[in-house]
């Protein structure tokens, strides 16, 4: 069962229970309605964006807190070539998440010479720019209407299909970030993380891995991007606004920034929060806040993080009744 | 193997480091000692690239190497330990080295490859070497302070260095677990051919490990050589006799 790539970095049980879902999940839409086979291909969209930041965020110790333009760049780019060029739809979609990781260069280039804070406030501002671009410039990107109506090709139009191809890119962008995780880059920027100072004197430099940090990031972003593209068919400036770059950092934190699963289950909690809730009160915002201030209290590590931990404890309990 | 010509390094008025020379020949094992405040931690900053100096020149095998950032000194041989603990603390023990032999073998930008299968005997050789074999697998922030100045030093070998700067190696330690440390520095230091600078407290420690001795008082250099040399400066004796 298991592939010599995945030799010891993934337990048995968690690899059958993996699979499991996985199927589940391929025959969800002929068992549920519309509704929800959205919600799920909405959830996984978000999903895979709070992973993207959780990867600088959690494990890179940046302060990314407008990770949201990289993800509207990608929807725009791919909104844009779709409408305005003539090329291959499948080149189209290719090329979104590179313009991402391009934006994620520029962006990140001027950023990483600050730290902490004022990292975080510049790329607000050069996010915000950006932002104001699209929200301004009706002849290029429609302004504050955005675009509507983006043709797509029919493999990947409705709610099935649309869903279909979500779960397949979605899937294969979580193991690339598992992989690079787990490689030689991923420890390295998790020991910058925890320490910078002491990665530097080990020969790491620092700065120009971090970057590298942000530009894998943000393609991935650009990937989700695409992805809420093809699922909405439409783009609008409020994708590229902070308030959606706070909502993911929320996820992170709400699932548990320091583990892998983590701003997975946040974004699937927040998003089915507010569908939910929100049938019943247009006030969910303050449910959610409470909701988000007791977890902050009560489980400080994030969902995810709080049954990771139990679960090791239980694993100890158990070999240490064994021994 | 590397020298240090009159330094210079000041924090606004204040000059840590006042003009501070230092030889260093292949194979020595060198202490600097001073009182607190002396600036011994800012000369070792200034050699590892942490910080800039002034004024004045550090050589390494010939070759100017004052000014450069700490990765590019890293990687010309030098390693070092830091005075405050300083490690990764949510990392494995296993992890905190392997990081650094990653980055000595130019992996650390390797994005394809599983790195729990990678550059294992090499990490594992420098774990048994100081003694945390056995712990490999636990989380390094939640080891006794011992165990992590230990590591420390781990994670310094891991870059492979010719030079091993250790700031205060057995700071916080207990005479038991100093004496211990100190041996486990000097049997490394044979083993491996290193050459070793380090400063310590313990003055008894140094006259006994060191081959030579320089001592720093106010940021200045007052006396470089053996440890009688050393013993007989008027002024160093006045700095400590007189001073403690």
């Amino acid at each position: 069962m298991e592939t010599l790539m995945f030799k010891g970095m993934i337990h048995k049980k968690t690899a059958l229970a993996l699979v499991a879902i996985l199927l589940v999940m391929l025959i969800l839409p002929h068992m549920i309605p519309r509704f929800y086979v959205y919600l799920i291909a909405s959830i996984l969209v978000m999903a895979l964006l709070a992973m993207s930041l959780n990867l600088v965020v959690g494990f890179g110790g940046l302060f990314q807190f407008h990770h949201g333009v990289f993800f509207g760049v990608g929807a725009y780019a791919v909104a844009l070539l779709l409408t305005k060029t003539t090329l291959p739809k499948w080149i189209c979609f290719i090329s979104a998440p590179f313009v991402a990781a391009l934006a994620g260069l520029i962006i990140g280039l001027i950023c990483i010479r600050l730290s902490k804070l004022y990292f975080a406030m510049i790329q607000i501002s050069l996010g915000s720019l950006v932002w104001a671009l699209a929200f301004r410039w009706y002849g290029f990107t429609g302004g504050d209407d955005g675009i509507h109506g983006i043709p797509m090709p029919a493999a990947v139009s409705g709610v099935s299909n649309s869903y279909y191809f979500i779960l397949i890119i979605f899937v294969l962008c979580i193991i690339a970030l598992f992989f690079i995780l787990k490689s030689p880059f991923g420890s390295t920027l998790q020991a910058a993380r925890d320490n910078a100072q002491r990665c530097e004197a080990i020969g790491v430099f620092v700065k120009r891995h971090q970057l590298f940090g942000i530009i894998i990031a943000s393609f991935f972003a650009g990937v989700a991007g695409v992805l809420f593209v093809v699922l909405e068919g439409s783009v609008f400036p409020d994708l590229l606004f902070w308030v959606l770059s706070l909502e993911i950092l929320i996820m992170c934190l709400l699932g548990g920034w320091f583990t892998f699963a983590g701003p997975m289950i946040g974004a699937a909690l927040m998003l089915s929060l507010r569908t939910f809730i929100g049938i019943h009160t247009e006030y969910w915002t303050l449910i959610l806040g409470i909701i988000l201030a007791l977890l902050i209290f009560f489980l400080p590590q994030g969902v995810w993080g709080y049954f990771q931990e139990k679960w090791k404890l239980r694993k100890e309990a158990v070999a240490e009744r064994e021994r | 193997m590397l020298r240090v010509e009159n330094l210079i390094n000041s924090f606004g008025d204040f000059k840590a480091v006042n003009g501070a020379n230092l030889t260093v020949k292949e194979g020595e094992i060198v202490a600097v000692i001073g009182p607190n405040g002396a600036g011994k931690t800012t000369l070792f900053n200034l050699i590892t690239g942490h910080l800039r100096p002034d004024s004045g020149r550090i050589s390494f095998k010939g070759e100017d190497i004052s000014g450069l950032p700490p990765y590019t000194i890293c990687k010309k041989g030098i390693a070092r330990s830091f005075q405050l603990l300083n490690i990764f603390p949510r990392l494995t023990v296993f992890e905190n080295v392997q990081v650094a032999v990653l980055s000595q073998h130019n992996r650390s930008l390797n994005l394809f490859r599983p790195a729990r299968n990678m550059l294992i005997e090499e990490t594992n050789r420098i774990l048994e070497s100081v003694g945390l074999l056995d712990k490999s697998h636990e989380i390094a922030g939640s080891f006794s302070h011992g165990d992590q100045k230990i590591l420390e030093i781990a994670i310094a070998l891991g870059n492979e260095p010719e030079f091993l700067i250790l700031d205060e190696p057995t700071a916080g330690m207990s005479p038991e677990e100093t004496t211990a440390t100190m041996g486990l520095v000097k049997r490394l230091t044979v083993e491996q051919g290193l050459t070793l600078l380090f400063c310590e407290h313990d003055i008894d420690i140094v006259f006994s490990t060191a081959d030579r001795i320089m001592v720093m008082q106010q940021g200045k250099t007052i006396s470089e050589g053996t440890p009688d040399e050393v013993r007989q400066n008027e002024q160093v004796q006045q700095a400590y006799i007189g001073g403690d």
